[in-house]
């Protein structure tokens, strides 16, 4: 399986990776738009970024009732958007809260592991890594 | 099955070619109307008054049927109409439980209106398809289809001889016949009823929608009141809608935005909290089975009893373990995380026609296992599934037929009956086999399943009239109000759910009020007053629901964090909210908390004149079996000596001491009849009625339910009544 994974020690808060994401996803460099999430660590959570990425698990896709998100032959769960019924289960059960939405767009939307953002780190705090 | 030999027998009727419009802020603007008698088809229009008094759903249903019928109408007349309506909301796929349809009829059980609120995937298509409602009229001399293709915008009437009638059956035909392909079987909506509904008054209505997981034809129930039973009078055997292309935005709502946070709040909080609350997602509401036992308050041998022993072999971690399939996403619409239209797999039959079949028993609910269960005295799971589905498939409303069955066995105990009349079942409780065998016997028009199927009140007419039975003991112990049988929870102890069940318009099911926990087990209620206001809010809360095409239980069967801190725990104030937000977001109204219940207000007015117009609905139409307020007979008194005993130190101010249980039973009767008729003194007045059950002119006019032919039968029923 291919997945994106995370160094959050490394992350530097630049917000290079969203940008990357939803300029290639949406056209848009719009961090509510990406799949890969830059926050801040809360309080009690000590210094540095916390980063939100998909882990492929696939709870979303078991969640899904017209089976619009499945896995591909690389373990990647993609969404089909044409079965998909607008429905967020998968937003509201994701555990990682990676599977993202946003009020421009009917569907909502999660990472492939295209790697974009990997290539667009400043400090390889995230990289693309076959399982 | 031979789908082309069934295509190749149907007799075009009626076709109707339509346009397709969009829908616009939940409302398609039109209804459908199909006279299966002259096979006439009509298109009618929704004025903005129905959507004013009526808003949709049972409200449209209800503005349709009372335009139908007259006070002579009778449940089989030609003109009595079966209509099936979602609601503004019905069709949103962001919240849970919001594709709801509500059914109306006038019920052969209790000759008034009935409504049922029902899952499966019809109620949204039928909207997405460009039709509020659709109204069925008139008798066929054959059986007929109605199938409705609203992507082509085709509606056809067609004599359909070759397919089956039960609902499992028939389900799977109609979807294979119908669907392009595996995938396009979700786009399939079934309605049908059954063989039993043929013979029976208690006949329900099969909602299919397809799993696409379990690759099966699911089956939810428009189950109450013998909707089933008009739809087979009818001569009509199914009705189907296919629509190709849901998404999530074709109510064309007023503003997305509040409808899908809201519907990813209410997500995270069902993933977060189910497991520690409820545990819908694994067995959905039979989690309640051994709670209530707990409480005393699992109706056990028909009432009598509050719990048994031998419940543990029922409650709910047998079915998750050994027969309920786990994991999968069970909602009866898009949407719903809280997915409780649970189902067991690979259910072996070992009786009836489908002998030897493996098939998806979907439930048990908590009615099902409670009413089929331990009311009959049945504590065996695999017995309890197969009653499950062959109610459903056969079409019989698995409450009514608990309850009936019970009552049954009751009488059959008591010497009431024997097994002469019954022809030789032996209906005692627990007697499983002989439980099936009666339900068999419903199916194929037999024997005693005949006199069964007439209904708890249909057979205390005929056991007196036929078998010289004491009319007042039948009274006692048979549980049916209006005619309609009792859900399944346990009234006696609780005041406020006496008027929960005896004080509804449609007869005593649980969905107007179900108070008992705030009442009995938390003591949040401990007035007249603070009663009557609950029997005044919830009642017209959960009648919002049906307005709107909405399911009850994403309401309060998970609560937020934090909800027992708020000002009105019970009413769970988030979720109020949450409703108040998805409304305003599909309809744009800007509605508040208080304007949602006045929408209530109106219809449930408005039924209840509906009830007053067809000779029932005051006050003497509201009195219940004694069963239902206190115990009937010694052993039930001696059952919970110790409670009663006490009560009548503390409440009545008499000692028990030196008096025969017979005497106990006799004081704590009359004081529990006289609690009763106070409630209803403070229900009514707090619902703007009179002392005799009458809406008043005023309380109308401040509704706005002031429509004249409605204020004309007010006027009549007050003016009778001085």
């Amino acid at each position: 399986m291919t997945v994106l994974v995370k160094n959050e020690a490394l992350c530097i808060g630049c917000g290079a990776c969203e940008e990357a994401c939803s300029q290639a996803f949406f056209k848009d460099k719009n961090p509510a738009k990406s799949s890969i999430r830059v926050f801040s660590k809360g309080e009690g959570e000590g210094e540095g970024f916390r980063l939100v990425t998909c882990t492929q698990c696939g709870v979303c896709a078991n969640e899904c009732q017209p089976m619009a998100l499945k896995a591909d032959a690389r373990g990647i769960i993609k969404l089909n958007k044409k079965d998909c019924v607008n429905c967020y289960i998968c937003v509201g059960y994701c555990p990682e809260e990676a599977m993202m939405q946003h009020d421009d767009y009917l569907e909502p939307f999660k990472c492939v592991a295209c790697g974009l953002c990997a290539k667009a780190c400043p400090t390889a705090a995230i990289a693309i890594q076959k399982q | 099955m031979d789908i082309q030999k069934m295509r190749d027998s149907r007799v075009l009727i009626n076709e109707m070619n339509y346009s397709i419009e969009p829908i616009e802020r939940g409302y398609a603007n039109r209804t459908l109307y199909i006279n299966i008698g002259d096979g006439s088809i009509q298109e009618k229009p929704v004025t903005p008054l129905m959507k004013e008094k009526f808003v949709g759903g049972k409200g449209f249903g209800l503005y349709y049927l009372w335009d139908a019928v007259t006070p002579e109408t009778k449940w089989d007349s030609p003109e009595n109409e079966i209509i099936i309506a979602g609601g503004p909301i019905c069709g949103i796929t962001q919240y849970p439980g919001a594709g709801k349809a509500l059914v109306c009829t006038i019920s052969p059980l209790t000759g008034i209106p009935i409504d049922s609120n029902v899952g499966g995937y019809f109620g949204p298509l039928l909207k997405f398809s460009g039709w509020d409602a659709l109204e069925l009229q008139g008798k066929a001399d054959k059986d007929v289809i109605v199938f409705i293709d609203g992507n082509k915008g085709i509606v056809r009437i067609e004599e359909a001889p070759a397919e089956a009638v039960d609902g499992h059956v028939l389900g799977e035909q109609l979807t294979e016949m119908y669907a392009d392909s595996e995938e396009d079987k979700r786009n399939v909506a079934v309605v049908t009823a059954g063989t039993a509904a043929e013979h029976t008054h208690v006949g329900l209505l099969n909602f299919t929608f397809y799993d696409m997981r379990r690759q099966a034809v699911r089956l939810k129930q428009a189950g109450r009141g013998g909707i089933g039973s008009v739809f087979r009078n009818k001569r009509i055997k199914a009705l189907v809608v296919k629509y190709q292309g849901v998404k999530g935005d074709l109510n064309h709502p007023a503003d997305l935005k509040p409808i899908a946070a809201t519907g990813i709040k209410y997500h995270k909080n069902m993933c977060k909290l189910d497991s520690k609350q409820n545990n819908m997602r694994k067995i959905g509401t039979a989690n309640i089975i051994e709670v209530m036992d707990r409480y005393d308050l699992l109706p056990t041998h028909n009432f009598k009893f509050g719990g048994h022993p031998d419940v543990y072999k029922i409650e709910s971690k047998v079915f998750i373990e050994k027969y309920v399939t786990q994991g999968l996403p069970d909602g009866c619409w898009y949407g719903c995380s809280m997915a409780c239209a649970k189902a067991a797999d690979n259910f072996e039959l070992l009786t009836g026609p489908y002998k030897g079949d493996k098939v998806v028993v979907d439930g048990p609910e908590y009615e099902n296992a409670a009413g089929l269960g331990s009311n009959c005295g049945i504590f065996d799971p695999q017995a309890i599934l197969e009653l499950n589905f062959y109610c459903d498939t056969y079409a019989i409303d698995a409450i009514s037929f608990g309850t009936l069955t019970a009552f049954i066995m009751d009488c059959y105990t008591r010497g009431i009956i024997n097994a002469e009349i019954t022809g030789g079942l032996e209906l005692t409780f627990g007697n499983s086999l002989a439980a099936l065998e009666l339900l068999h016997q419903m199916s194929r028009g037999e024997g005693f399943g005949l006199i069964a199927g007439q209904g708890v009140s249909g057979m205390k007419r005929i056991f007196v009239k036929e078998y010289g039975a004491d009319p007042s003991v039948l009274q006692d112990i048979g549980m049916e109000q209006k005619g309609l049988e009792y859900s399944q929870y346990m009234p006696k102890e609780s005041l406020a759910q006496q008027g929960g069940y005896g004080l509804t318009n449609k007869g005593p099911q649980h969905d107007e009020a179900w108070l008992i926990f705030m009442d009995m087990v938390n003591n949040q209620i401990p007035t007249f007053e603070d009663k009557a206001e609950a029997l005044h809010y919830f009642p017209m809360f959960r009648t919002w629901f049906g307005l709107y095409g909405l399911c009850k239980l994403p309401w309060n069967d998970m609560t937020p964090e934090g909800n027992k801190f708020t000002d009105e725990p019970a009413k769970i104030p988030e979720h109020v909210d949450n409703y108040v937000a998805i409304c305003n977001g599909v309809t744009g109204k800007g509605l508040d908390k208080k304007e949602l219940i006045r929408e209530s207000e109106r219809v449930y007015n408005f039924q209840r004149l509906f009830n007053i117009r067809m000779g029932k609905g005051l006050r003497a139409n509201d009195a219940v079996p004694y069963r239902s307020l206190g115990p009937v007979t010694p052993e039930e008194y001696l059952s919970r000596q110790e409670r009663y005993d006490q009560q009548m130190i503390e409440i009545i101010g008499i000692s028990p001491e030196g008096k025969t249980v017979e005497e106990k039973v006799a004081i704590t009767r009359k004081h529990r009849e006289a609690q009763y008729e106070k409630l209803i003194d403070a229900v009514y007045a707090r619902r703007g009625w009179t002392p005799g059950g009458v809406p008043t002119i005023e309380h109308l006019k401040e509704i706005g339910m002031d429509l004249p032919y409605v204020l004309e039968v007010a006027q009549k029923a007050l003016n009778t009544a001085e």
